[in-house]
């Protein structure tokens, strides 16, 4: 579904991502772990097409990056960011509604199937009843679910989602990943996501990807990735790792380390 | 797959599928047409007593093609009325409509409440252009209009070309920085032409503090531009509403962010510019009705842009008629008077609407 060879970036002269590839079936949820700085948000802004200058190449289910145009790229690729600017006077549903923009013409207007594609997407979210309400009025737990809700009213196969647990407590985390869970085993959607919390990324994803300092340093299965010394030596941290609920490991911090 | 299972969930009785579009609602525009028609009728009036309100109707629709009614007023009258206060009405209903909608515009594409059409230096290019042509070339073919407008528009290029050329990504930033710079270089430029004839500061501040006075040329002369600013602003009411995400969250919808962005610079710029060029540097018009609008009828840029359109139209006439009946028969300059009675009254709306917005 997504295949990358060689991505290179540079950003005021500093090489922040160096010759990463990927390679997903369709299906699969891979996450992106490393230490802050690693390039973990560049990498997914890259395959997403919004950082300006980067070498190597991406191919989306099939086609090159390069020659596909904006509105086509993202009817394949949706995406939440990290911090996504709510504009606070926007009603859940005209913001979950922008979702549909790439399949709206330059100077066109939503059709009733848009704004019922939305209203379908909210009323799957368990946001249904917050339709009218001013984004700015959210909680915490329901701003990411109405992020997730724009970005899948784009019904795009591939889902890219930058720390989408950022902020949120236990229970809140629990849940965005379970329904990205469901989405992706119901709808069969493609997901990449960056994680910093290196348990949550073991419990939810088929494959881990470890950045640091830009390069891709070790990729697989979360007990293949999550290991002492691999976690130890890149994150600088002092861990315990044990192996948890169905063979995927726990990673806890030990004090005293560094 | 997920087009499916959503449509599925939504053809049946979704209370979230009926939702109400963005789109001004057509009851706010009727409203609002009705203050501007209001207002105009009052322009028209203007202080005259002789005239009632129904005699300016009836001679308006006797203007009208296909259209004979006599409201029985007397050659000179009619005269006032078609010579004097028609052509002043219009042009404040165009000069305030286009500074609401372009400054409507600029906060839209700098996501920035406080932008305002002379953001990008629009005003000082036009006060140094004028003051040019007033003190250096006077008599000149370079009159205020052409020199104004031709300054709003040069002014603004030129904080684009530096804001553009010197920032890292486009970002909007630098634009507004060099907008600043290019306010305070030209406005020091025009302060020091200034001084070289100051037999003619009279004029030159008579200018900055605005004239909607000029007549049928000047509406004549600034409607094409308007008519094409106000065009291509109004149908990007759905693309501003998307850039309020971001550029970086635009792209990813597949929205070319710059592009659009230079659009409505364009197009905002153009209606500051022919504004500028008939009636001077009126302030406040372009910050404040938005901001109303905003208030009153919700944020979407598909509301505000047409919404600032008509309020900022009808503003500006009330404001002209006041400006020439307060201390008639002398005239206040109307930058004065928008600024005035604007000021107490956005305070006004903002308490009114405490706690509805941001």
């Amino acid at each position: 579904m997504i295949h990358a060879v060689d991505l290179s970036v540079r950003l005021g002269g500093r090489e922040v991502l160096h010759r990463v590839g990927l390679d997903m079936p369709r299906g699969e949820w891979l996450a992106i772990i490393g230490p802050n700085g690693a390039g973990k948000s560049t990498l997914l802004k890259t395959v997403l097409g919004v950082v300006g200058h980067h070498r190597g190449e991406v191919v989306i289910d099939g086609r090159p990056g390069r020659e596909l145009k904006p509105r086509e790229r993202a009817r394949l690729l949706a995406y939440a960011p990290q911090t996504p600017a709510l504009p606070p006077d926007m009603t859940v549903f005209d913001y979950a509604l922008l979702g549909r923009t790439p399949y709206i013409s330059y100077l066109g207007r939503e059709s009733r199937r848009d704004r019922e594609i939305t209203g379908g997407v909210l009323a799957r979210l368990g946001l249904g009843g917050f339709a009218a309400r001013k984004v700015g009025e959210l909680s915490g737990g329901e701003r990411q679910r109405v992020v997730l809700a724009r970005a899948l009213a784009q019904q795009a196969p591939v889902l890219l989602l930058d720390e989408p647990t950022t902020a949120l407590d236990l229970g809140h985390q629990q849940q965005v990943l379970e329904l990205v869970d469901r989405l992706r085993t119901d709808d069969g959607l493609t997901v990449i996501t960056t994680l910093h919390d290196l348990t949550l990324a073991g419990q939810y994803a088929d494959t881990l990807l470890l950045l640091s300092g830009g390069r891709a340093v070790a990729r697989g299965a979360p007990p293949e990735v999550l290991t002492g010394d691999l976690v130890g030596k890149h994150f600088d941290a002092h861990v315990m790792i044990e192996p948890g609920p169905g063979g995927r490991p726990v990673v806890h911090l030990v004090r005293g380390g560094t | 797959m997920l087009a499916d299972q959503v449509t599925g969930t939504a053809t049946g009785q979704d209370p979230v599928a009926v939702a109400k579009p963005a789109r001004a609602r057509p009851l706010w525009l009727a409203g609002a047409l009705v203050v501007l028609a209001a207002a105009m009728i009052a322009g028209m009036l203007g202080g005259a007593a002789e005239i009632s309100p129904w005699q300016v109707v009836v001679q308006v629709a006797d203007w009208l093609p296909f259209v004979s009614a006599d409201a029985g007023l007397a050659p000179v009258e009619q005269g006032l009325l078609y010579e004097l206060r028609l052509p002043r009405v219009l042009l404040a209903a165009v000069v305030g409509g286009l500074l609401a909608m372009a400054g409507a515009g600029y906060q839209g594409v700098f996501r920035n409440p406080l932008a305002d059409p002379y953001l990008l230096g629009a005003a000082a290019g036009a006060g140094l252009m004028t003051t040019v042509a007033v003190v250096l070339l006077p008599g000149s073919a370079l009159t205020i209009p052409v020199a104004a407008f031709a300054g709003a528009v040069g002014g603004v290029l030129l904080a684009y070309v530096l804001g553009s050329t010197t920032g890292r990504s486009g970002g909007t930033a630098t634009l507004v920085l060099a907008g600043v710079a290019v306010t305070s270089f030209l406005s020091a430029v025009q302060t020091f032409v200034q001084q070289l004839g100051v037999e003619e500061l009279r004029r030159i501040y008579a200018w900055i503090l605005g004239d909607v006075g000029g007549g049928w040329e000047q509406v004549r002369m600034v409607l094409p531009y308007a008519a094409l600013a106000v065009m291509v602003l109004i149908v990007h009411g759905r693309m501003l509403d998307v850039l309020a995400v971001g550029d970086e969250e635009a792209e990813a919808l597949g929205v070319r962010a710059a592009r659009v962005r230079l659009v409505v610079l364009l197009a905002a710029s153009l209606a500051t510019a022919s504004a500028v060029a008939v009636s001077g540097l009126i302030g406040f018009v372009g910050i404040v009705v938005p901001h109303v609008v905003r208030r009153l009828a919700g944020a979407s840029y598909r509301s505000v842009l047409p919404l600032s359109l008509i309020g900022g139209a009808a503003f500006l006439v009330l404001a002209d008629l006041i400006a020439r009946t307060v201390i008639a028969p002398a005239e206040l300059p109307i930058g004065v008077v928008t600024m005035f009675v604007g000021a107490p009254f956005f305070v006004a709306v903002l308490r009114m609407t405490r706690g509805t917005a941001t």
